[in-house]
């Protein structure tokens, strides 16, 4: 088992909402019923009995999100992030599932640390949580954890994330090694001696207010060894956030050559655009950096024709104390698990660019299949993974509501369609926000 | 995307009424204008023998600078004292900015004083922004990273003017490191504003793409009515980033000498220089040469900035005295 976390026994009956699986070819209004965590009829006019019956009223009820990209901050920085916190994000989010990357401190180098978390996942989490164990032995580039024994641990990949691997031959040994475990290795893809000094896109606006650039080619140059490496070695490789268009470019050629490359994009790359920057504000701050309308483009046409499988928030918390400070000395990184479904189906599905059906699949069964995980399914007999939401209800983003324990959203303030009103996870209600929503309509 | 962002909860609101000198960008062409046209006015005001004004007396600029600086520290806290206001320069030696004190930290306990500007130099973009954000006082910025330094375009425009006796239709070239100069990003915008053209030459990886025209080769200057030579600024460039191979080969290359300088045109430089690098002693020496002009200019304009700051507008209102 990859995840580790709560297993819920709940039951309730969710009435007259659209169930939208594209999965298994399901767009119907109808009932659902869930006895002790697990999906036990699907119809009209199911008789609730003694369970809690939730009138959806037509909203939306589809699988559940797996992020595969969360920095859980802990151990080492819990003031920012905790397993608790979290995952009380990812559950308001829609998440019934989350990977959490090591570069923690200290780093989820060892077979003992990642049991630990593991063992504190299934005490403390909201949803299951699967942590990746890292590439390189305190991702230093240099030297290869001890991968068999982390995935016998219960890894649930690996990746150097916050970091790139720098040395080709220690990255084509990685994958060469792995083949002994399966799991899927996942690179942060950044050619640091292009991006060293680099704060925002080299691009017009950086150049503008004379801020350092982290070029586009700083991240597809690396994409392409990694692909390249992948293609030699026969295993597979799993590319973190990208950015750039020739990123995407690369990674077409890749699919037609049948390597075995798969990508993640953000809902900030897939929103906006190095523009937001010239407020100085430093919720815009993120690495890779927000590049240009072409770029963003790119990105979603790759979203949307499946040459990106996976949206991934990569969501950063970091305090106020960090953000609060002049642009180039703000750390990188924004938050987005309790926003990056409302932030898509505004930005994306409400203005056209991508089909609903297409986004729930990108943000559900697509992480799913990278990381060898099951499919959230809206089936008889299946644990319950769901989520129910408001798509014709708004929001508005609020420092005061939001579960993590760091603000450093770049939606704070905003208002945006789409809201999550109840998260099952693993059979267990995980997010409950049927209450505030009746309020909200009223 | 960003225009229906609230501030956080520790960021104070808006306020119409309190102004800063931020960028350039900020400005109008009416702003400069009545700028350099107050600046004029205080210039002719330190040819008398009594230099010194009333008009900001009682109030208080305090000169916060986090990168040493000679002249624009030295003439901010000269044109503060010529207007009769409170003044003190803190740098960052000797200070608790060298104890790690965060900028928000130092800004809110220099705000204890109630300044009525801080006067802001600072290594990294935003800074000056990011004060006035924390802070209630007036901001100017002195310097932000290679973002923007607004005074020092609005002395050079003073400066040509006073020259050439216009601005409007003149060429300046701006010759040097162009990518880790905020005089160049101010100066470029400022030229914009008042129907000035600029255009950038020098080595290729030092020319930013998309501020203004630009070219590798040092004859592009010739057609210039101003030379603008940068400072080969060695302190911004990283470790190993070989921007140029040598300052020899810079100086060879790009080096503004005398050949190089036509009849009529004229030589300035925002200082300090590196003579014998990006300028011959001969050129910086010369009547061709407005160096001493713009630190002249430095003050004047300084003066009228912070003038301008605390006279206009709305601003006479929150002086009003309440009666206990």
């Amino acid at each position: 088992m990859i995840l580790a976390g709560p297993t819920g026994a709940d039951s309730l009956v969710i009435r007259a909402a659209r169930v939208l699986d594209p999965g298994e070819g399901l767009d119907a209004t109808l009932d659902v019923r869930i006895d002790e965590g697990v999906i036990t009829r699907i119809g009209n006019d199911l008789d609730a009995g003694d369970l809690r019956m939730v009138d959806a009223g037509g909203m939306l009820l589809a699988p559940a999100f797996i992020d595969p990209h969360v920095h859980l901050r802990t151990p080492g920085r819990e003031v920012d992030e905790t397993i608790e916190s979290g995952t009380a994000a990812a559950a308001a989010g829609g998440y019934c599932a989350i990977l959490a990357v090591p570069n923690t401190e200290p780093v989820v180098d060892d077979p003992n640390l990642l049991r630990g978390l593991r063992a504190r996942a299934v005490e403390e989490a909201r949803v299951p949580v699967g942590f990746l164990a890292a590439l390189t032995k305190d991702q230093d580039g240099e030297e290869l954890t001890e991968m068999g024994a982390l995935a016998d641990a219960g890894a649930a990949g690996f990746t150097d994330d916050g970091r790139p691997v720098a040395s080709a031959g220690v990255m084509r040994r990685a994958l060469q090694y792995n083949a002994i475990t399966g799991l899927t290795i996942a690179v942060h893809c950044e050619e640091q001696s292009l991006t060293r000094g680099g704060h925002a896109h080299a691009g017009a606006v950086a150049t503008e207010l004379g801020i350092g650039g982290w070029p586009s080619l700083g991240e597809s140059l690396m994409v392409a060894r990694d692909i390249d490496l992948a293609g030699d070695t026969g295993q597979a490789v799993h590319l973190m956030h990208l950015s750039a268009r020739e990123s995407v470019e690369h990674l077409r050629r890749a699919h037609v050559a049948g390597v075995r490359a798969s990508a993640e994009a953000t809902p900030h790359h897939l929103c906006l655009t190095d523009e937001a920057i010239r407020t100085l504000d430093t919720d815009f701050k993120m690495n890779p950096p927000l590049r240009t309308e072409s770029d963003r483009t790119a990105l979603i046409d790759a979203v949307r024709d499946g040459t990106i499988a996976a949206i991934a928030t990569d969501h950063a918390p970091h305090s106020p104390e960090a953000k609060n400070a002049p642009f180039e000395s703000a750390p990188f990184g924004v938050i987005g698990l309790e926003t990056a479904f409302s932030s898509l189906y505004t930005e994306l599905v409400e203005s056209g660019l991508l089909s609903l059906e297409t986004l729930l699949v990108r943000m559900s069964a697509g992480p799913a299949a990278i990381f060898g995980l099951e499919r959230p399914r809206i089936a008889v007999g299946e644990r319950a993974n769901v989520t129910l939401i408001d798509t014709a209800g708004s929001w508005r983003v609020k420092p005061e509501t939001l579960r993590s324990r760091s603000l450093n959203s770049w939606l704070l303030g905003r208002r945006l369609r789409g809201r999550i009103c109840l998260t099952v996870a693993a059979g267990a209600v995980a997010h409950d926000g049927i209450a505030q929503s009746s309020l909200v309509s009223a | 995307m960003t225009d229906l962002r609230v501030v956080g909860g520790d960021l104070l609101p808006p306020e119409s009424d309190r102004r800063h000198l931020l960028s350039i960008a900020d400005l109008t062409g009416d702003d400069v204008e009545r700028l350099l046209s107050t600046a004029h006015s205080f210039a002719l005001s330190q040819e008398r023998d009594t230099k010194k004004l009333p008009t900001l007396r009682g109030r208080l600029i305090l000169n916060v600078f986090y990168e040493s600086s000679t002249r624009t520290s030295s003439s901010f806290e000269l044109a503060a004292k010529r207007l009769s206001a409170d003044t003190m320069t803190l740098k960052s030696t000797g200070s608790s900015v060298d104890k790690g004190e965060s900028l928000k930290d130092t800004a809110l306990t220099l705000s204890a004083y109630d300044p009525d500007v801080i006067v802001l130099r600072h290594p990294q973009a935003g800074a000056a922004q990011f004060v006035s954000q924390v802070t209630e006082a007036r901001v100017v910025n002195a310097g932000d990273g290679k973002h923007q330094h607004p005074t020092q375009a609005l002395l050079d425009l003073f400066t040509i003017k006073e020259a050439f006796g216009r601005l409007d239709g003149l060429h300046v070239a701006i010759v040097g490191d162009v990518v880790h100069s905020r005089v160049a990003r101010s100066l470029v915008q400022a030229l914009r504003l008042v129907g000035a053209e600029a255009i950038l030459v020098g080595p290729p990886a030092l020319l930013p793409t998309g501020l203004a025209p630009a070219t590798h080769d040092i004859s592009a200057i010739a057609d210039a009515d101003v030379v603008y030579v940068l400072r080969m600024q060695k302190e911004r460039m990283l470790p190993g980033a070989n921007f140029v191979p040598s300052l020899r080969e810079y100086t060879e290359r790009w080096g503004i000498t005398p050949a190089r300088v036509r009849e009529g045109q004229r030589v300035m430089h925002p200082g300090p220089m590196n003579r014998g690098v990006e300028i011959d002693a001969r050129v910086a020496d010369s009547d061709a040469s407005l160096v001493v002009e713009q630190v002249r200019a430095g003050l004047v304009v300084r003066m009228a900035v912070l003038y301008d700051l605390l006279t206009s507008g709305p601003v006479a209102v929150e002086t009003t005295m309440e009666v206990a």
